[in-house]
């Protein structure tokens, strides 16, 4: 099952707090679709969740310095 | 996605939060979720001032049993009346301030505080500056794991980063 995080309008720190909440709630196997701001997030948001041992599947530009970040847990 | 680098040990992070202030504890907050999100562990160890965050009741209490113990406990305050380490304006810039989060969608210190909580970070009480102030166990919130004393804290921190706010 594929889940949605917008976190467009989050600020450090809740951007990160946002993806490890949700993620912690998911089940093993289950997708979730991060959409994020370049710089700070987009530079720590996937690292994080590699770190956790979850795989980060693709990160797409979007418009407006956005991008789109899948993981898998 | 190579070049990202994964960090697997990463360091424990001990804040000691000594401050009572709204601002001082916006840092401790801010810094404990965003570490606990980043996958370290997080105490934050409460003393003197920064007590009064933990108070089960958020407003102006007196506790204790000296006279003293009560007059501090009830000029502190709890939660809701920690001022600005500046320009606090007898009271009003806290409020001020959160307007201001609000505005700009950057999280609020009740909101750093639930997501603390949220994340697992570890909350623990000084027990000296709880016998000086004459606050027991109870007067605290339920979140706090444990009451310690510098050597419990020093001892759990040795492969920790330690910061003072």
């Amino acid at each position: 099952m594929k889940h949605f995080l917008d976190i467009t309008h989050e600020t450090c720190p809740m951007t990160f707090v946002k993806v490890k909440l949700m993620l912690a709630k998911l089940g093993k196997g289950e997708q979730l679709e991060v959409l994020l701001n370049d710089g700070e997030p987009l530079e720590n948001v996937p690292r994080s969740c590699e770190e956790q041992g979850y795989k980060v599947l693709s990160v797409e530009p979007r418009d407006g310095g956005q991008h789109m970040v899948l993981v898998e847990k | 996605m190579a070049d990202r680098k994964v960090k697997k040990d990463k360091k424990n992070i001990s804040i000691v939060c000594f401050s009572g202030e709204f601002d001082k504890l916006i840092a401790a907050f801010t810094i404990a979720t965003g570490a606990a999100a980043t996958n370290r562990q997080v105490t934050i160890f409460f003393t003197f001032w920064g007590l009064n965050a933990l108070k089960k009741n958020q407003g102006r209490v007196a506790m204790g049993k000296s006279v003293l113990a009560r007059a501090f406990n009830f000029l502190m305050g709890g939660f809701k009346n920690m001022p600005l380490s500046r320009l606090n304006f007898l009271g009003a810039s806290p409020r001020l301030m959160t307007g201001m989060m609000k505005q700009h969608n950057v999280a609020t210190l009740p909101e750093l505080v639930e997501a603390a909580h949220a994340l697992g970070v570890r909350i623990v009480a000084c027990e000296m500056a709880m016998h000086i102030l004459e606050i027991e166990r109870e007067d605290l919130i339920d979140e706090v794991q444990d009451v310690v004393g510098v050597a419990t804290f020093l001892n759990d921190s040795e492969d920790a980063h330690i910061i003072f706010i």
